[in-house]
């Protein structure tokens, strides 16, 4: 993982999302950056390393490599952002809770295990709020009313 | 309420998820994964055509197995026709499929691409989302060659729907990022920065990305869209909590908004219009303000939105770094956060006032805040809290708090977690090293660094103390006797032994009067370590050895009977052995006078910027960011305190020095370490050499110049008030030269000052010397040359002082030519007459006839061959007569091969000296330049 590209000072994005369970097992796994598969792999062994020992005590911010990762337990599952060091942190962390509290109203009380039957569409529900490593929507309004909207054709 | 049920829509999906996770073993679930791929692929490759439906299905199983980690080798052509189709749910799966497995050089790519044409074109929003979506995630390059044109079209179009535009500007984004050379200026980008006005929320969030990435590749195209953003963030900051409605986050009025306004500003230095850097100051104080008012709601995404803004808001205040009220309420606010109950909101403090601590403005506002990070230090669960308390106890250091922190940094180095201890012991060293006021303070941080965390301490550490006892010739007694101290541990760190062994040898005669360290005692106590050291370790003691027979010639016998016992001797480890041997023969035969010549006190190091430093700033993180700001500030004191000789030159010229272990060579060199230890072949010119010192005192002085050719050391100028001696050494580009000047009369020189002048070619740097030179003293100076490219001019070295009230003025051409930096290289003969035919083109080529004027003696030639740096390669030229070299000219841009002839005519009393070099434009003024040198030297 090496920081490049345009502006690195000010241009900052989101290299991956990950949703993992307590014991590991990927939920998601969203990358906004070119890895191949066995370093996605090693990614998500080493992300579920770093956030699983930590505990309530600890920030929510953890350094990875030569990046962050951002992130929140909801009951069994982490969820995980991994942004640039100079990233604003509370945004993103407050970044994942919008997208979980779209999640609970989308699953109508989303659990694990709709995220496995359903993976699919969580994939449009991440479309919908995080594009190209960006926040694109944060109204939760506008994106339950999008995506309700693409539930209903066939 | 919009809710989906399991798997709603594809049942078979669903039993095929359930049945997976009913397996009990991982052979069970790969049985029945292997059961199902069979099943898909007779179901695509069955006569029967599938229908759309179940198309959606088969493909949507393959993703799923492929998510649960296995590779999908077929399906890729029917998701590719599920693109086509005119069904939502199929084309997002087919879209899916595509996002996450085809990888950009598929030679499906003309498909899909044919496919995202015609949903781009479709005017249906849904499908054009799709489509962008797919670009944005796929992102290749043959997307960007397909639609880089088409998307600022699109985004900027005024029929465009929201939620497109949305997508659009974010796929174009990622377009940009990947391809940048695709993605043309246009007059479309003045449109996107207007997006900025936009009514709709979603689209400025989207757009402003692609903006923000945009100005900071071409800050002056979009410098419109500073005001714009102001004004922005001005109607979002003064809104209240219910006026945005969808955009409100726990009552905080469009946060991520906000927070990517912040961001943008950064980009950009503070706004030059009065008026608009009004309105944005008063956008940062009511951000500020409402830092203070008592929170809308209890719950922490309430106050975590709220902080998110504030922390972008204070970044932006750093980053202007000109309003020195914001930047003292930044940090009283931080500080506050400093004994937050939330960890997250004090690692955020502690954080961003490491910045803050830069800052001319608030530096002394962060000191105040010392006691409360220095508990942080203590007592915070979380490493990665301490660790950015020990950040910012390094950021926020300076003379005035420099003890206290560094020996809190210390103890807490005794319990730091491994992960930080390196990064904490070079923090530690920087700071004892740069605020040291009494050196023996320095050495006793440094030498605590070893004792508490010794295996962290890496070679630059020990390397930079020793550098700094010896070029301080006021801590050397103390070193010695701390040092020697430490020692006595019965285990004390190798690090230690290093140390100890390196100072004891240059400086143990400074203890030795005191009869508790006499010099066998010094002697024992380092051998008594040296059987549990490394091979490294272990040779640097024996350099000590044979400094102490120089030193105290009593340990001689004692040492000389270690050197022979067969463990030394004899010892398996080359190294060691050769030592051992040399030494053990060096102090046999060599007589006093000898011995003290060979092992004298090293000299001086040149003054630089510590390559401690220099490590740190490579270590990665975000402790780097505030290393690069500490290290401006550093300048600034640098140029203040000046007693250490520094300026903010030195430190920028020296970026490119060599690295430690050139200068600790010593220690490394099977050589007996000494400091100007001249190569072999100037010692042999130096024999040869003939002709005393010419003085002259008027013009520029060339006598001396060309006689330095092929040697380094010897007197360069005399007259009858300043003898100026030199000593010199190279080391591929760089060259260190030592002058020597003379003061031969009885009077004092003052306003003593000399300068270099350089060539473009040459980078040179000369530690300034005191003013006063006392009647009939001797005082050295040291010039770092660094050769960047070829050249002809050699530096000038200019004098002035003045004697009696009289100004004098000398100048001189300081012997710096370009053969100095060659390094001999050995070849065969075949190898060689090879490479010479291949360069014989005229430009490659130089050659000189002249006068052989000290006569032809063999010994005298090939002492000035040997002189000028080459290697003498024997038995090449099939004409014995003849002689032939080779060589490498090192220069910092390019290494420049070189070969070399001399045909010596007996008869006619003239050489003919044939240069050639390698592929190389300006040779023939290289070459020529260096002949003339030769032949007139």
């Amino acid at each position: 993982l090496v920081a490049t590209g345009v502006g690195a000072k000010t241009y900052r994005r989101i290299r991956f999302i990950l949703i993992q369970n307590r014991a590991g097992k990927t939920r998601l796994a969203k990358w906004y950056m070119q890895f191949d598969d066995d370093e996605k792999q090693k990614l998500i062994e080493e992300v579920h390393a770093v956030v699983t020992v930590r505990d309530a005590k600890h920030t929510n911010f953890v350094e990875f490599r030569n990046f962050k990762i951002i992130y929140r337990r909801y009951a069994g599952l982490y969820f995980c952002i991994c942004v640039d060091v100079t990233d604003n942190n509370l945004a993103y962390l407050e970044g994942i809770h919008n997208f979980v509290e779209v999640l609970n109203e989308y699953f109508h009380n989303v659990c694990e295990l709709d995220l496995v039957f359903n993976f699919y569409k969580v994939y449009t529900v991440v479309d919908e709020m995080f594009l190209a490593g960006e926040i694109r929507e944060t109204s939760q309004t506008k994106v339950l009313k999008q995506l309700l909207m693409l539930q209903s054709l066939e | 309420m919009p809710a989906v049920s399991k798997g709603d829509g594809m049942r078979g999906l669903a039993v095929f998820i359930s049945d997976i996770r009913n397996c009990k073993s991982k052979e069970a679930e790969i049985k029945r994964i292997n059961k199902e791929l069979a099943n898909i692929r007779s179901k695509f490759k069955g006569d029967k055509a599938l229908d759309g439906y179940s198309k959606k299905k088969y493909v949507c199983k393959l993703l799923f197995i492929f998510l649960l980690g296995h590779d999908i080798d077929f399906g890729h052509m029917e998701a590719v026709n599920l693109l086509s189709s005119n069904k939502y749910t199929e084309k997002q799966i087919g879209y899916l499929f595509i996002s996450v497995l085809v990888n950009s050089n598929s030679e499906l790519i003309r498909l899909i691409n044919n496919a995202i044409k015609n949903d781009l074109s479709s005017r249906n929003p849904t499908f054009m989302c799709l489509a962008l979506h797919c670009i944005a995630n796929v992102g290749s390059r043959e997307m960007a060659e397909a639609f880089a044109g088409e998307i600022p079209r699109i985004l900027v179009a005024g029929d465009t729907m929201d939620s497109v535009k949305q997508s659009a500007a974010l796929c174009l984004l990622r377009l940009y990022k990947a391809s940048p050379d695709l993605v043309l200026m246009g007059e479309w980008t003045s449109r996107v920065v207007h997006l900025l006005n936009d009514q709709h929320m979603g689209v400025v969030t989207a757009a402003i990305s692609l903006i923000t990435c945009l100005s900071s590749k071409n800050p002056d195209e979009f410098k419109t869209c500073v005001s714009l953003a102001v004004s922005r963030l001005s109607r979002i900051v003064s809104s209240a909590s219910t006026d945005l409605q969808d955009y409100t986050y726990y009552f905080v009025p469009a946060p991520w908004l906000s927070c990517k306004l912040l961001r943008l500003l950064q980009c950009y230095p503070p706004p030059e219009d009065g008026a608009v850097k009004g309105r944005l100051v008063e956008c940062l104080e009511t951000i500020l303000n409402k830092a203070q008012e008592p929170p809308k709601s209890k719950k922490v995404q309430h106050s975590n939105a709220k902080n998110a803004i504030l922390f972008e808001a204070i970044s932006l205040i750093i980053h202007y770094d000109s309003e020195p009220n914001l930047l003292v309420r930044a940090c009283n606010q931080l500080g506050q956060f400093l004994q937050h109950r939330e960890t997250n909101l004090r690692y955020l403090a502690l954080e961003s006032m490491c910045t803050l601590a830069s800052s001319e403005f608030s530096h002394e506002a962060v000191k105040t805040h010392i006691e409360t990070v220095i508990n942080a230090l203590k007592t915070e669960r979380d490493v990665s809290v301490r660790q950015r308390a020990a950040d910012l106890l390094y950021a926020m250091c300076d003379r005035s708090n420099a003890k206290q922190i560094v020996a809190e940094m210390l103890s807490y180095l005794e319990t730091a977690d491994y992960s930080i201890r390196e990064e904490m012991v070079l923090k530690v060293a920087i700071l004892a090293e740069k605020y040291a006021v009494d050196y023996s303070w320095y050495v006793d941080t440094i030498l605590n660094l070893i004792r508490i965390a010794g295996d962290y301490v890496s070679e630059e550490v020990w390397y930079r103390v020793i550098q700094i006892v010896i070029n301080r010739d006021d801590v050397q007694g103390y070193a010695a006797k701390t040092v020697f101290e430490a020692l006595q541990a019965p285990a004390c760190h190798e690090n230690m032994v290093k140390v100890g062994g390196y100072i004891l040898g240059e400086f143990g005669n400074l203890i030795a009067g005191d009869p508790r360290s006499s010099p066998l005692v010094q002697f024992n106590l380092l051998h008594s370590k040296f059987h549990l050291c490394s091979v490294p370790t272990r040779a640097l003691l024996l350099s000590a050895y044979i400094k102490f027979i120089n030193l105290f010639p009593e340990t001689k016998a004692t040492i000389q009977e270690v050197l022979r016992s067969d463990s030394q001797i004899r010892n398996s480890d080359v190294e060691l052995q050769q030592r051992a041997v040399e030494y053990l023969k060096l102090s046999s035969i060599a007589s006093t006078d000898v011995l003290a010549t060979v092992l004298e006190e090293m000299p001086p190091f040149p003054e630089r910027e510590s390559s401690i430093l220099a490590k740190l700033k490579k270590k990665k993180g975000p402790g780097a960011v505030s290393v690069e700001l500490e290290d401006g500030k550093e300048r600034g004191e640098l140029n203040g305190g000046g007693d250490r000789g520094g300026d903010a030159a030195i430190a920028a010229s020296n970026a490119s020095t060599p690295s430690p272990s050139a200068d600790l060579l010593g220690l490394r060199s099977t050589a007996p370490a000494s400091g100007a230890t001249p190569s072999a072949g100037s010692l042999l010119v130096d024999v040869f050499s003939e002709a005393g010192p010419s003085a002259t005192s008027a013009g520029v002085n060339d006598d001396g110049f060309l006689r330095f050719v092929c040697k380094n050391n010897g007197v360069l100028f005399e007259n009858q008030l300043l003898q100026i001696g030199i000593k010199s050494e190279y080391r591929q580009n760089l060259g260190r030269m030592y002058l020597f000047y003379g003061n031969k009369t009885s009077v004092q020189f003052v306003s003593f000052n000399t300068t270099v002048s350089c060539p473009g070619e040459l980078q040179s740097h000369i530690l300034q010397l005191e003013p006063l030179v006392e009647g009939g003293a001797q005082v050295q100076q040291v010039i770092n040359i660094e050769c960047l490219t070829d050249f002809i001019d050699a530096p000038l070295l200019n004098i002035k002082f003045r004697y009696g009230g009289a100004l004098q003025n000398i100048s001189l051409k300081l012997p710096v030519t370009i053969n100095k930096f060659f390094q001999p290289t050995e070849m065969a003969a075949a190898d060689f007459f090879q490479r010479w035919k291949q360069l014989s083109q005229p430009q490659q080529e130089a050659q000189k006839i002249f006068k052989a004027s000290h006569g032809m003696d063999t010994e005298v030639l090939k002492a000035k061959l040997l002189g000028l740096g080459t290697a003498l390669l024997e038995n090449v030229d099939p004409n014995p007569e003849n002689y032939v070299c080779a060589g490498v000219i090192q220069t910092k841009a390019q290494q420049v091969g070189c070969l070399l002839r001399l045909e010596p005519n007996a008869r006619l009393g003239e050489c003919v000296i044939v240069c050639i070099s390698f592929v190389h434009q300006n040779l023939g003024i290289f070459s020529h330049s260096s002949l003339q040198i030769f032949s007139s030297a």
